[in-house]
Order: C-alpha cells, then sequence, then structure tokens
C-alpha cells in the first residue's frame, strides 16, 4: 500500500484527531497556566515556572467560599433532581397514561429553551413575588434545569431493564415495596448514579442561571466572572485542573465497573444460550 | 383489570417533579410576559398597562444584536457540523483503539468550568500569544491586527464550547447505521462519495437535527463567549438581555426581548418536533414499550 493510499484511507481518522486536538488544546493551556508566575494580577502571558500556586491552592477565602458554596449547592441539586427526575422516568417508561404527551413536552422544552431565557424568567417570577435572592432561589433553579438531564439518563437505563427479574421476585412472594428496593432500585443504580453525576457537573458549571438568581450569592463560576475584571488569581487554574483530575479519576471508575457488569451479563447470557432455552421477549 | 388506584400510579409518580418545572419554568414565563408589557421602573414598581410598544423598541433598538446572535450562532453550528461530522464518523468507524481517548476527548471539555475554558481561549488568542504570532508570521494576520475582540474571536469560542453537543448526537446516529447498507451500496458500483451524501448522510439526517438544535440553541443565548472573547461591537442579544436585567433594571424592556428569543426557537423546536418526534432530543430511538 502506498503512502498516499494510506494518508486516504486514513484521511477522516487524521481529521478526527486534529479536532480531539482542539477539544484538548484550551485544557492543556488551564492546566499549563496553572504554574504560571504571572508579574501582574493578569495571568495571560507566560512568564515563568512554579508550583507555587499548587502549594497554595486554597489560600484565598474567596474562591474557597465560592467553591463551598457550588459544592454545597451542587450537592442538594443533584440530590432533588436525581429524585424528582426518577419518579418521572419510572412513571414513562412502565405506564401508558393519559398526558404522556404532554409531560415528555414539559421535559424536553427546558433542555430546548436558552440559558438566558430560562435564568430572566425565573428572575421576573422572583421579581414579581418579591423574593430575597440568594442559596434558596439557586437551588430552585438548579434543580429545575437538571431534572429533565436526571430524567433522559435514568429512562434510557429503564428501557433496557429486565421486567421478568421483577416478576421473578413476584413470583417468590415479595411485597412491591421490597421487590422495588430489593431488585428495581439495585438495577437502576448505575443509571441513577450518572443521573446525581451528571446533575453535580451542570450545577457547578452553571454560570448563566446563576447570574440571574444568585442576588448577593457568589458561586465559583460567578466568582470567576466578577474576577475577570481585577485579574484572576492562578488558584482558579490550580482548582479548576484538580476538578478535572478528580473527574477523569471518576469517570475512569465508572466506566471500568461497567465494563466488568457487561462482561458478567455476557457471560451469564452464554450460559443461557448453553442451556438452550429459548425465552421469547 | 386496572382499579382506578393503579392508574394513578402514574401521575403520583411524575406529580413533584413536574410540578416542579410547572412552578418554576411554566409559570415564571408568565410572570416574563407580564413584565414585558408592563411599565413602571425598579423604585416605583411594576404595573400591568398592556404596552405592547415594548416589543417593537425592543426588537428595533436591537434588530443589530439580534441579527448578530444569528448570525454567530448560525456560524459557529455549521462549523461544528464540518468539525463534529468527521470526528464522529471517524470516532464511529476509523478509531479502533483510539476510540475510548476520542470519546473522551470529546467529553473532556465538561469536566472543566465553561468560563475557565472560555478564559483559556482568552489566552489563546491574546495580542501577544504564541498563536497570534504565528498569524502574523505567515501574514494571515496584519502586524497591528488581533484576534480578541472580533467576530471571528466569538465566533471560534461559541464552536469550541457547542461541538460536544454536536458530536455526541451525530456518534450515536452514526453508531446504530446499518453498515450492510454501506456494503449494498458498493456492490452496487456506488462510489465512496455517492455512498456517503446518498446513504450515510440521509441516514444520519434525525443526528444531524438533534446536533444543530443542540448547538445552535445555547449558542444564539450565549452571552460569555462576546463578553469575554469580543469587545462592545461584538455584543449579542444574551448581553443586551443580562445588562437590561441585572445592570439596568428595566425589566419591561428585557423581558419583551427574552419573551421574542423564545418565541423564535420555540417555533423552531416545535417544526423540528413535528418532522422528529422528541425522542431523538431525549437520547434515544425506540419509545417505551410498557
Amino acid at each position: 500500500m502506498t503512502l498516499w493510499q494510506r494518508l486516504k484511507d486514513n484521511a477522516t481518522l487524521y481529521v478526527g484527531l486534529l479536532v480531539v486536538f482542539y477539544m484538548l488544546a484550551p485544557i492543556a493551556v488551564i492546566a499549563l497556566f496553572s504554574f504560571n508566575d504571572p508579574t501582574g494580577k493578569f495571568n495571560f502571558e507566560w512568564v515563568g515556572f512554579t508550583t507555587e500556586y499548587w502549594a497554595n491552592a486554597f489560600d484565598n477565602q474567596e474562591i474557597n467560599d465560592s467553591l463551598w458554596l457550588s459544592i454545597r449547592l451542587a450537592f442538594f441539586t443533584s440530590l432533588g433532581a436525581t429524585i424528582l427526575g426518577t419518579l418521572i422516568a419510572l412513571a414513562l417508561v412502565r405506564y401508558e397514561f393519559f398526558g404522556r404527551k404532554a409531560a415528555n413536552l414539559l421535559i424536553v422544552i427546558p433542555i430546548a429553551t436558552p440559558e438566558v431565557v430560562i435564568g430572566a424568567a425565573l428572575l421576573s417570577l422572583f421579581v414579581y413575588a418579591s423574593a430575597s435572592l440568594g442559596f434558596t432561589t439557586l437551588l430552585i433553579a438548579h434543580i429545575m434545569f437538571s431534572i429533565s438531564f436526571a430524567v433522559i439518563v435514568v429512562r434510557s437505563r429503564l428501557i433496557g431493564f429486565d421486567r421478568r427479574l421483577e416478576e421473578a421476585a413476584a413470583d417468590l412472594g415479595a411485597s412491591p415495596l421490597t421487590t422495588f428496593f430489593k431488585v428495581t432500585l439495585p438495577l437502576l443504580l448505575p443509571g441513577i448514579a450518572g443521573a446525581l453525576m451528571l446533575t453535580f457537573a451542570l450545577s457547578v458549571d452553571d454560570f448563566v442561571i446563576s447570574n440571574f438568581n444568585a442576588g448577593s450569592s457568589v458561586t465559583f463560576p460567578l466568582y470567576i466572572f466578577g474576577a475577570n475584571q481585577r485579574g484572576i488569581p492562578v488558584q482558579v487554574n490550580v482548582i479548576a485542573t484538580m476538578l478535572f483530575l478528580v473527574a477523569v479519576i471518576a469517570i475512569t471508575f465508572v466506566i471500568l465497573q461497567q465494563r466488568r457488569a457487561e462482561k458478567l451479563v455476557e457471560k451469564r447470557a452464554d450460559d443461557d444460550n448453553k442451556a438452550s432455552v429459548a425465552i421469547p421477549i | 383489570m386496572t382499579t382506578l388506584r393503579q392508574r394513578l400510579v402514574p401521575y403520583g409518580l411524575m406529580g413533584p417533579g413536574l410540578l416542579w418545572l410547572a412552578l418554576f419554568f411554566v409559570v415564571p414565563m408568565f410572570f416574563m410576559a407580564w413584565f414585558s408589557v408592563s411599565s413602571g421602573s425598579l423604585e416605583a414598581g411594576w404595573s400591568l398597562t398592556w404596552t405592547f410598544s415594548n416589543y417593537t423598541d425592543a426588537i428595533s433598538n436591537y434588530t443589530t444584536q439580534f441579527g448578530r446572535s444569528f448570525l454567530y450562532a448560525g456560524a459557529a453550528t455549521i462549523f461544528c457540523l464540518l468539525l463534529g461530522y468527521p470526528l464522529a464518523y471517524a470516532i464511529a468507524f476509523k478509531a479502533g483503539r483510539w476510540q475510548n481517548l476520542m470519546l473522551f476527548a470529546v467529553i473532556a471539555p465538561f469536566f472543566t468550568t465553561y468560563l475557565i475554558r472560555t478564559i483559556a481561549w482568552k489566552t489563546i488568542l491574546e495580542d501577544s500569544s504564541p498563536v497570534v504570532s504565528f498569524l502574523k508570521t505567515i501574514q494571515v494576520l496584519p502586524s497591528d491586527g488581533r484576534v480578541l475582540a472580533t467576530s471571528a474571536a466569538v465566533i471560534a469560542g461559541l464552536t469550541y464550547n457547542f461541538l460536544p453537543f454536536m458530536v455526541l448526537p451525530l456518534y450515536a446516529s452514526l453508531e446504530r447505521l446499518d453498515l450492510r447498507l454501506l456494503e449494498a451500496s458498493k456492490d452496487l458500483y456506488a462510489s465512496a462519495t455517492q455512498t456517503f451524501f446518498r446513504v450515510t448522510l440521509p441516514l444520519t439526517a434525525p443526528g444531524i437535527i438533534a446536533g444543530v438544535l443542540l448547538t445552535f440553541i445555547p449558542a444564539v443565548g450565549d452571552y460569555v463567549n462576546a463578553t469575554f472573547l469580543g469587545g462592545v461591537n461584538q455584543s449579542m442579544i444574551g448581553n443586551v438581555i443580562q445588562a437590561q436585567y441585572l445592570v439596568i433594571n428595566d425589566y419591561a424592556t428585557a423581558a419583551a426581548l427574552s419573551f421574542t428569543l423564545m418565541i423564535i426557537i420555540l417555533i423552531a423546536v416545535m417544526l423540528y418536533i413535528r418532522f422528529a418526534g422528541t425522542e431523538a432530543l431525549m437520547g434515544d430511538e425506540e419509545e417505551a414499550s410498557a
């Protein structure tokens, strides 16, 4: 095979790898500039290498406070949105009912609405009701925009759910509640864990909707936005790099767990085939 | 036999979540509509006056920003499609042992904060950055030219930030593609180009439409990229809405602008849902068969 032929055959792969480079370059820049030693207050130009800011990552009280607020907010958001979302997903997948289309629409439309509109509408409600803006309004807003995503993640898990397992539990005399807690919930756990992680990440990352509904509360993204004018401390890059590494480790762990589970299922399926029992689905 | 109680179960399950969405998504829209035809001020309070001129005033005052938003978001969506399709195609069919790494690269940006990613682009495109000097050396940019505070910078930022939303639905639809159809096309003597345009592309149309919507909608309302990467001449409708609400406190104008934006997008989404159903946006094709 000539070199030209090989280049031609793999052209899409090379273009794809270039795009991958484009996706990863800014992340590399963030990590690189966490080791920068800027002379002024702006961290835009490379000056020299230092590990000073990694050693003093949590020295800036303002950053710490905003980070802590974001983490608390994301914790309650992911919990609330995942519970509400799981219940909706159960209803959508397990039941036939009047109004399914309307329910689907109510879940999809928030995803298809620009964040600026969601933020502005919520602020209109809060202003009209003279609600004081702060943690509560942030939590209301974050749960609101996270529910749809929780529904989607749990729903996709429920669709591939083997309902015979629940029937088996019922046949063995388990009450509906016991079946739910001992069979349904454990099998749904990967979906629920996925929804928790996704909604947590969405909440920590949210800027636009928070910008409208935070009042004087300052989340991590809001801190960065405010600090942009007066110069963003290098610690922000350090913390961003840390968060990135934590997320990478978490996702690797989840993928490894999933692979193990899939292998187990494949093995069981093989055993089933060997027994040559055809089960009509 | 289903009893009434059993038939109420799904409503009980959905109730709390849908109520939350109704109270904090649907109801706020009404209040935004209320503000959009009201008059008043922060100090004097607001009252409903059915001032529909809020809309005509807002739209005529900010036509430029509206136009710019659709132009930038449209350009970013096209670039996302042009970059995202080869990437999704490569991940689905060509990546081999690189597949997981490439998929990881697509979602990796989600692991860093949106604002910091955008600021990283500001670092990359700074006047004295190596990238800008290189562009000047190869004469793409005049020696006194800059990249920041131009339309190009804002479109590049939007493209970068929303590319994953394009790649993921494209990848999902490419992965589901029945490869035997491509073989059949080849057997019938279609060239690679013909096969792509007449088989692959039409079959992945749902993925393309989902990707286009998921990219265009957040991009059109975005004001982060315009704030960080643009200058005064790059401000988008999101910047105007944000400033009107949070700085100037002119809720009537701001609400009229948001509502106009919402309605334009809603019409587009409704057309899409009529055409493709809610399933593609919800992430899978097969409807539940409960």
